[in-house]
């Protein structure tokens, strides 16, 4: 028989002792959790604290080292994703399992354990994408579809197995805050007909208006099982990270001369399916953080490799320190004093297999004294490699290690060093804290706000809203390839934002009376 | 009576690559890039020779081709699949291993004649003019190349698990993330693939000829990988590419025997220029779009 | 799948040294096993394949001759993989260097100038070059496969040399065979030791292996290939051009093959036929990944790979095997190598059987 919690509720889900080890690094450390019909339950931790682990176990994607699970009251073994679902478990990855090349319809039959004609599941499909809110159309393809339509097929394919526990990883991480508010009358709507909810994410104000209870976990442990709506941001963030989190030092920006200019701004996509960029328009001055705020997939990695020089763009278009620049590859806007993070920090802002020190040498082979006559000198780049782990607390393991060992954080803070190093007189971040552990996030946002308050001009290109109001002192927002007008910080609310990045014009958003 | 004559030369041309092309084309759908064809190819006509000149049955012998294509595949398979190993030096050792495997097999049997593989003779259609022989009265071989033709359409596009196989050469972790089994997929069609190659080699030398030489593909195996490209992973567009190239091949026999002083090794190297100039039109005109995603790239899953 | 591969949390050192010698044992136990196959004594089989062509002078540098071209390609391709494009031609431009540097020799013939045999060199490395472009090209500006270009190039070149040597450039005093004249002593590779077989070829591929490991290990150049070929979008990143980078690696890798080809048939052949190679191009690229891609292991691979030929080549005589032998054992030496390679970075592990789930009973 199922246990009776406290209020006599029946748990639908029990984990206890859940272990799981990846080599020397244990992920889950016992881990015990429960969660009780109708309820929607977090799980809360930050980047690398085991949530998304657990979570895999939890769906039989990975199997635990040790520990037990109880469904309804039974034990049992989950052995793979098949018999969760078989189960009652479904679950809406973060990271969605679609397929581009094929159709909405095909995307949701691949993930149903029956056999039934596409037709059949096209019309279920239109069923209960009216039933709940999340309009889709079966017959489009995925390569189509925007960021937030995406996720509705990972929810619809989702409920078209009837499961009685839903586990969500980090859903509105990709959604404008309206969106997010539909999506929390679909969860409350589902909750309403006595499905469980596991709900993951980071984000402590999502969980107070949401969830009654709250599981934390840190470094692989469970730290507290609270009730959610009892406790404060802080109080949930001081549990999520074990001290208090520090707030960011910055004062008022003086800003000065224009170091960026964007002037009308159009580019073509620069893949089958990449985005277009039309009529941008911004000026990022000497000593102030301008902050461009969207939803992935709105043409922030365009918008970056244009800056970068990666793509070339009319020569009038993008004026560094007054000068034109538009035609200037990576390595001459970089000897103008301009530096660059990319989103992708493996692959892109560096190479996994090489070594920290090969990784400096990246972006100063050019400008940083570390070439002579088109030879290598790996002595000083070992040297500066060293000056970045040291000023930036970059923690590795021996003394030049490759950059594939390195933790998000850790990476991100060298990647991250290793141009604030360079003295730039421009900075431009696209996500310079995405998937990164708290302290390294504090960490890499104060060295920022230092930089400016140093006299450089920082751009940064960011999905994170709560980060953008921490360090920003002037915010635009990208939306569909076009940028709005870059307005101070305090004049901006949450909800302008919001509809902004959902693509309203910004003279039919009101003005919020308030800036809270 | 002459193009009936060339239009069945044609055939016969284009078959060996029809079915090659067909295999790699459902391996590369998984995403597996196998270009060890040539290899498996010439294994297929090496054993399928020596077989149906020891059983005295030519479909012996073709089958014989398929299980030597296959099992080199599966070499193939235990590699990339089960060592993650690079798979284009993979294809390259695969097909350098063909080649000499097939040598020795064949070596005692260099020089050997049998008959070639019987035509069909149906009563009344075989005999019509000019429809006849071409559509009627084939070789076994040819049936089988265009019923792979159809079978492989239907299979990939009309079919829950033709349908499973596409989505894991788009995405394999999205795949394998939904609880599909992406490596047995891509071993079955990677076998698949191999004994088509297989049976292209064995109608070499079965039927094409009836005699077995060394490296007797004579690079078909490769031209096949580039029809697969040409193609775009269509059935219909290989099966248009592969006639088309039969339809060369011919073609440059033909002129070499007109007697115009054009030196006999220019035209020989038409068919290779051609499939050059194939390559060069077909990517220029499609860019990324069509590509299976996750062509070439080793997938290994977390366990 | 009975095999479980666990990646490795850093690529183990030790098997990066110990995975080419456990190929070479691995094709050894292998070569063993086909010997017996084919009606030969293992053993014998064995001593004649690779102890016997260690045994006296002569073929000792007989097999320095043989690894020349081998190492000296496989550099060149060693530049290429690690640029991810994939030179499968190096066989066509061989030929096209051999042709190229072949007709200064004959238009120069019997002049017995100093610098013919500079000329020809020179061209042979051009000619490569120039044929190796043709594919690098076809990739950067269209997007068409490298793999599948080069290597239709290579049975044009073949086409090409047949077509020279029985037509217009067919000694006429040859008795109609399909041959060149025989070069004269001004474009002859000189000899190092009079009396011997090792020729200023085989100086000139270790200058290559040197030369290499400087460039690959020291340039920035250099950097920049590995860069490109590991990461394309952080090879943008850091402002290098990959499409200068194709060409660039293409032309490095159709030089050196060009020049491998021409020395070949200035040295040990003497003048040019229409096999020029027992597939040299193909086997140096399993010479590139025995050797790991790193100049000074493709050193030592080319020895490996040479004794094979030279082994096969014995055995022919000796015990009348077949040298499609040598063929085989060349390609289960490549398996060898990828599988051993996979050491590298993984961990292997047979998998165990998995308990069967118990449905849960409400």
């Amino acid at each position: 028989m199922a246990e009776a919690a406290p209020g006599g509720r029946r748990r639908v889900l029990e984990a206890r002792g859940i272990v799981k080890r990846f080599g020397d690094l244990v992920a889950n450390d016992h881990i015990d959790l429960a969660v009780e019909e109708g309820a929607i339950h977090a799980l809360l931790g930050e980047n690398g604290a085991g949530k998304s682990t657990l979570v895999k176990v939890l769906y039989g994607a990975l199997q635990p080292d040790d520990g037990e699970i109880f469904w309804q009251g039974a034990k049992v073994e989950i052995a793979s994703p098949a018999v969760a679902r078989a189960l009652g478990i479904g679950m809406v990855f973060q990271h969605f399992s679609l397929f581009d090349a094929l159709t909405v319809a095909e995307n949701v039959a691949l993930g149903l354990p029956t056999r039934e004609p596409l037709r059949a599941i096209a019309a279920r499909i239109r069923e209960i994408s009216a039933a709940f809110g999340l309009p889709l159309d079966p017959a489009r393809y995925v390569h189509d579809l925007s960021v937030g339509e995406r996720q509705r097929i990972e929810i619809v394919r989702c409920l078209l197995q009837d499961p009685k526990l839903i586990i969500m990883d980090e859903p509105t991480s990709v959604l404008t805050p309206q969106e997010a508010d539909q999506l929390f009358e679909t969860l409350e709507r589902l909750a309403g007909e006595g499905r469980a909810i596991l709900y993951i994410t980071h984000r402590l104000e999502e969980v107070r208006r949401l969830c009654e209870r709250a599981t934390v976990l840190r470094q692989g442990r469970v730290v507290a099982g609270v009730s959610a709506r009892a406790e404060t941001a802080a109080s949930l963030a001081r549990l999520m990270v074990g001290s208090d989190v520090k707030a960011i030092e910055r004062q008022a920006a003086r800003a000065g001369a224009p170091l960026l200019e964007l002037r009308r701004l159009s580019l073509p996509p620069d893949r089958v399916l990449g985005m277009a960029l039309a009529d941008v328009s911004l000026i990022v001055r000497a000593g102030e953080i301008v902050a461009i705020a969207g939803v992935a997939g709105n043409g922030q990695g365009e918008l970056f490799t244009a800056l970068s020089g990666e793509r070339a763009s009319p020569a009038e278009a993008v004026l560094i320190d007054g000068r034109p620049a538009g035609q200037l590859g990576i390595t001459d806007r970089r000897r103008q004093g301009a530096a660059f993070v990319p989103e992708e920090r493996l692959g892109h802002g560096a190479v996994p297999r090489l070594t920290l020190s090969e990784n400096v040498l990246l972006s100063r082979h050019g400008s940083g004294g570390l070439t002579r006559l088109g030879f290598l000198l790996r002595q000083r780049a070992q040297r500066l490699s060293a000056e970045i782990c040291a000023a930036f607390d970059v923690r590795k393991s021996g003394r030049d290690p490759e950059a594939a060992s390195l933790s998000g954080g850790n990476l991100q803070k060298f990647v991250v060093g290793r141009e604030i190093l360079a003295r730039p007189r421009l900075l431009v971040v696209n996500q310079p804290s995405w998937g990164v552990d708290v302290g390294a996030a504090v960490t890499i946002r104060q060295a920022l706000v230092d930089l400016a308050a140093q006299g450089a001009a920082v751009l940064v290109i960011s999905q994170d809203l709560d980060e953008i109001l921490e360090i920003a002192d002037r915010i635009a927002v990208i939306s569909h390839g076009r940028l709005s007008e870059a307005l101070p910080a305090l004049s901006l609310s949450l909800e302008r934002i919001g509809l902004l990045m959902g693509g309203a014009h910004p003279d039919r958003v009101p003005e919020a009376v308030d800036a809270d | 009576m002459f193009l009936e004559a060339i239009l069945l030369t044609v055939i016969t041309a284009s078959t060996p690559l029809l079915m090659a092309a067909l295999g790699e084309l459902v391996v590369e759908r998984s995403g597996v890039l196998n270009l060890g064809v040539e290899g498996m190819m010439v294994m297929g006509a090496s054993c399928g020779f020596v077989a149906a000149i020891l059983t005295g049955s030519t479909i012996l012998g073709a089958l014989a081709g398929v299980v030597a294509g296959a099992a080199l595949a599966a070499i193939f398979a235990l590699m990339t699949l089960g060592f993650a190993a690079n798979q284009v030096a993979s294809g390259l050792a695969l097909t350098i291993l063909g080649l000499g495997l097939s040598g020795l097999i064949g070596a005692d049997f260099v020089g050997t004649q049998r008959d070639p593989a019987p035509k069909l003779a149906v009563a009344g259609l075989t005999d019509l003019p000019f429809i006849g022989p071409v559509l009627f009265g084939e070789d076994g071989f040819v049936y089988a190349s265009l019923a792979l033709l159809l079978g492989v359409s239907w299979f990939l596009w009309r079919t829950r698990t033709g349908l499973m196989l596409r989505a894991i050469g788009d995405n394999p972790v999205s795949a394998h993330a939904l609880g599909h089994k992406v490596l047995r997929v891509r071993l079955l069609a990677i076998l698949f693939g191999g004994g088509c190659a297989g049976l292209a080699g064995a109608y070499l030398s079965l039927a094409y000829t009836p005699f077995w030489v060394r490296g007797m593909t004579a690079g078909r195996g490769w031209i096949a990988l580039a029809l697969v490209v040409f193609s775009s992973w269509v059935p219909w567009r290989l099966a248009l590419g592969a006639y088309l190239f039969g339809a060369v091949t011919i073609l440059q026999l033909h002129v070499q025997g007109f007697g115009l002083g054009i030196p006999s090794q220019l035209m020989s190297s038409l068919p290779y220029l051609a499939t050059i100039l194939v390559l060069v039109a077909i990517s220029r005109a499609r860019g990324r779009g069509a590509t299976p995603g996750s062509l070439g790239t080793p997938f290994v899953p977390d366990h | 799948m009975p095999i479980e591969l666990e990646r490795r949390s850093e690529p183990s050192r030790a098997m990066m040294l110990a995975s080419p010698a456990i190929a070479v044992v691995l094709t050894i136990a292998a070569a063993a096993a086909l010997l017996a196959a084919v009606g030969v004594n293992p053993l014998r089989g064995l001593a004649v394949y690779f102890i016997e062509p260690l045994g006296t002078s002569w073929s000792l540098q007989e097999l320095a001759v043989k690894a020349s071209p081998l190492v000296m390609i496989a550099v060149g391709l060693a530049v290429c993989f690690r640029a991810n494009t994939w030179n499968i031609g190096a066989e066509g431009q061989y030929l096209a260097g051999a042709m190229l540097g072949g007709w200064f020799a004959l238009a120069y013939h019997a002049t017995g100038a100093w610098w013919v045999l500079p000329g020809m060199l020179l061209l042979g490395a051009l000619g490569g070059v120039l044929y190796a472009l043709l594919p690098a090209v076809l990739r950067v500006l269209f997007g068409a496969s490298e793999i599948l270009t080069s290597l239709m190039l290579v049975y044009v070149a073949q086409f090409a040399l047949d077509y020279l040597v029985r037509g217009p450039w067919r000694d006429p005093h040859g008795f109609n065979f399909p041959q060149t004249v025989t070069f004269e002593p001004a474009a002859t590779m000189p000899l190092l030791l009079s009396g011997g077989r090792l020729h200023v070829g085989v100086l000139l591929a270790l200058l290559a292996v040197a030369v290499a490991v400087v460039f690959l290990g020291t340039t920035l150049r250099g950097f920049e290939l590995r860069v490109v070929g590991m990461a394309p979008r952080a090879g943008r990143f850091a402002g290098f051009d990959d499409r200068r980078d194709i060409l660039l690696a293409f032309a490095v890798s159709g030089a050196l093959a060009g020049l491998a080809g021409i020395i070949e048939v200035a040295g040990p052949i003497g003048q040019l036929l229409p096999n020029l190679s027992p597939g040299y191009g193909f086997a140096a690229i399993i010479v590139a990944f025995l050797g790991r891609l790193n100049p000074l292991g493709i050193l030592v691979a080319g020895f490996v790979l040479a004794l094979s030929y030279l082994g096969g080549e014995q055995a022919q005589i000796a015990l009348r095997v077949p040298l499609d032998l040598t063929i085989v054992l060349q390609g289960v030496l490549l398996f060898c190598v990828l599988a051993c390679d996979t050491l590298i970075l993984y961990r292997v592990r047979l998998l165990r059987l998995r308990h069967r789930t118990v449905p849960g009973v409400p």
